[in-house]
């Protein structure tokens, strides 16, 4: 290369003019100046992601893990049906004392003094209060256990839970704690044999809520943020995009469209309990309709969505270049054709996003299902939009509200499972987009 | 063919020229922009399967007039035309004309090739069947080749005419769009300076093939490039200001125009 740049015998080379002072010095230090405050904001961002993130797995991966106690129960006759009349009375078999089965396999397997009281009770304190009723369920869909000893595994006492789980300091002093020093030597003994262990808290993903920590779970939280995004997709998403093409394609522009922009463009800032209360007004106090129902509550999302969906159906359908639009109206298609044939399908990527980030900002929407009742108690799971239901966002803020530590954990795992409901909607967001861009 | 026949075929030429009829008239037309005024009165013919090159400089109303043509105006907010521009004698801006019918024997090729993001053979496709020009498969696709090998494209893409009309060289989108807007069969093909995105080879080729369909079609085409404008068109017409300047035998205006300012923008001194 030297040959080229370097001038032969006897070639006059020109001088290089004085350089003058452009700045480049200060131009280029503020570009860097840029570049480090764009780096340290990003860094901020994450920052802040990690802990919270951190704050909350580390909190809540517990809650999908759950201690049970495996205990031989003798389903004997006479605790059950001491008159053997379950044949012509099926009643007794409900109303039979089932706290009694449970108390004699305790006392059996940790071979307590049966006659002491206080051991007695801490002993079946250690088992959840609902598992006398799951032994009377068993008891009553096949009657022929009685009379027979069976291995059956209960759930452990939200205390013991966390015991098991190292929540509770073990050092303070005995009385200031929920677990007693006794009860802790039983869990020892139990958990050599095998008998106390952990196993996957399908409860959580199953029951109804409850005021026992051990048993509460989210099944109607997700059935009821299931039926919400459902009439949320349902009612939102047509009218969205069906406003958009109007307003975008066909409406005249003049100062009646231009207010309309305007207001939707403000519904879209109006904050969401303001949606709670017009939900609670017009739905339930002039319509009638039930109140804590998944329906309102699915309605009053779709108000508080639709702005969102229109502004990014908008958007994508400006986006779409005029070129094709011009090409489609000069080979005679009418202006549905040209929206319905060309302009729709290439803004549908960018209407598909918007709709399901519309959607996940309303399955993590709580207050205006505050207002309209959806913080109901809930235990049994709503068959229809109609009937009394809650939402995930919903109960991670009634697990909040409790005491006890189980509920806790418990609160975390209920953001976990929220999250991740949020992480699949935003990645389905992001593989529709992939799929459906077409570039031109 | 010696010198003296081509000069004796291109008089016959001009002598048959003033009895053509007239496939298209504007009559004291003016377009309207909001409260802007871009075209001033423009008494301007089309002669039938002839190519009229509109000339001027820019913002000189051409593309205007050639939009007002199939009324593609109408899609510009706050756009306005006056006068009358007829058809085979029918008024086209007469409230009974469908637009959508007028631009089906009026066609279009714009400016920036801007072939559908969809296949070659869609892009064709697509204007016979939303006017339900074929009655079955193998009719479409006999449109389609006929189409494509009347834009001289059919031998470049017959193997792949199922591949994206996207992926297509610029020439090759560009006469993609002239295919897809001969596949309706329209009367009268404008062309607003189909070329101005093209190179050298590729104009020449979309050249001769507008050589080509002035057989079958009336064609009108805008274009800045004076030596594009003697090669295809038979009549120019000079539109400056929003005014038609001079109309006139391609011949006759790029050797002894008649109006000076015609004669100064072809020399290059102003525009």
């Amino acid at each position: 290369m030297t040959d080229i740049v370097s001038p032969g015998q006897g070639v006059v080379v020109s001088k290089a003019p004085e350089r003058r002072d452009i700045g480049l010095k200060r131009r280029y230090a503020a570009e860097r100046r840029f570049r480090i405050y764009g780096i340290a904001a990003i860094s901020f961002g994450l920052i802040f992601l990690a802990v919270l993130l951190t704050s909350v797995v580390s909190k809540g991966y517990t809650a999908f893990l759950q201690t049970a106690i495996t205990l031989p129960i003798e389903f004997s006759e006479k605790t059950i049906d001491p008159n053997n009349k379950r044949a012509t009375d099926p009643s007794v078999l409900i109303a039979a004392n089932y706290s009694v089965l449970i108390r004699d396999a305790m006392v059996k397997t940790l071979n307590l003094n049966a006659s002491s009281r206080p051991e007695v009770r801490d002993a079946t304190a250690m088992i959840s209060k609902g598992a006398p009723i799951q032994l009377r369920d068993m008891v009553v869909a096949d009657p022929s256990l009685i009379g027979r000893t069976v291995n059956i595994t209960l759930l452990a006492d939200a205390n013991v839970d966390s015991a098991n789980k190292g929540q509770i300091d073990l050092k303070v002093d005995e009385k200031n704690r929920k677990v007693n020093d006794r009860q802790v030597g039983w869990m020892n003994q139990l958990a050599e044999t095998g008998a106390l262990h952990k196993k996957f808290n399908t409860g959580l993903f199953v029951n109804g809520n409850s005021s026992r920590p051990e048993a509460a779970g989210l099944g109607v939280a997700l059935v009821g943020s299931l039926y919400l995004m459902l009439i949320v997709l349902v009612l939102s998403l047509p009218i969205g995009v069906a406003a958009s093409i109007y307003l975008e394609e066909f409406a005249p522009k003049n100062k009646l469209t231009d207010l309309i922009e305007v207001n939707i463009n403000n519904l879209a800032a109006v904050p969401s309990i303001v949606y709670g209360l017009l939900g609670l007004a017009v739905f339930i106090n002039f319509a009638g309709l039930p109140r804590s129902a998944s329906l309102v509550g699915g309605l009053v999302l779709t108000l508080m969505t639709l702005p969102t969906i229109i502004i990014a159906t908008r958007a994508a359908l400006r986006a779409v270049p005029p070129s094709i639009r011009s090409a489609a109206l000069g080979l005679g298609a009418s202006k549905m054709q040209m929206v319905f044939h060309h302009v729709l399908p290439l803004a549908m990527p960018g209407i598909l996003t918007g709709t399901i980030i519309g959607l996940a900002h309303a399955l993590g929407e709580t207050a205006p299902l505050l207002l309209i009742g959806m913080v109901a108690f809930v235990a049994n799971a709503p068959a229809t939009p109609m009937e009394p239901s809650t939402a995930l966002p919903v109960q991670v803020y009634m697990w909040a509200n409790e005491a006890e530590r189980a509920f806790v954990e418990r609160t975390s795992g209920a953001i976990i499972v929220l999250l991740l409901f949020l992480i699949l909607m935003n990645l389905g967001a992001i593989l529709l987009r992939r799929r459906f861009e077409r570039r031109w | 063919m010696n010198m003296l026949t081509e000069a004796a075929v291109e008089k016959a030429v001009d002598q048959k020229m003033n009895t053509i009829p007239y496939k298209m008239i504007g009559q004291d037309v003016s377009v309207y922009y909001g409260e802007k005024r871009a075209l001033f009165d423009v008494k301007l013919n089309i002669r039938e399967n002839t190519v009229t090159a509109l000339i001027g400089p820019s913002g000189c109303g051409k593309s205007t007039f050639l939009r007002s043509l199939n009324r593609m105006n109408d899609t510009i907010d706050g756009c306005r035309v006056t006068g009358k521009i007829t058809l085979d004698g029918e008024d086209i801006y007469d409230p009974d004309i469908d637009v959508v019918e007028l631009r089906a024997r009026v066609g279009m090729v714009f400016q920036k090739p801007n072939p559908f993001p969809k296949t070659i053979y869609e892009n064709v496709a697509y204007g016979p069947r939303i006017h339900g020009l074929a009655k079955s498969k193998v009719d479409m696709d006999q449109i389609v080749e006929h189409s494509l090998q009347r834009a001289g494209l059919w031998n470049e893409v017959k193997d792949r005419v199922h591949e994206a009309g996207t992926g297509l060289s610029g020439g090759q989108q560009q006469r993609l769009c002239i295919a897809r807007a001969v596949a309706v069969s329209p009367e009268v093909i404008l062309m607003d300076e189909p070329c101005s995105a093209l190179d050298p080879i590729a104009t020449a080729k979309v050249e001769e093939l507008i050589h080509e369909l002035r057989e079958n079609y009336t064609i009108v085409i805008v274009t800045h490039s004076m030596q594009q404008a003697a090669r295809v068109s038979q009549r120019t017409a000079m539109f400056h200001l929003g005014n038609l300047v001079e109309e006139n035998d391609t011949d006759k205006m790029f050797t002894n125009p008649d109006d000076p300012r015609t004669q100064d923008y072809i020399m290059g001194r102003f525009g």
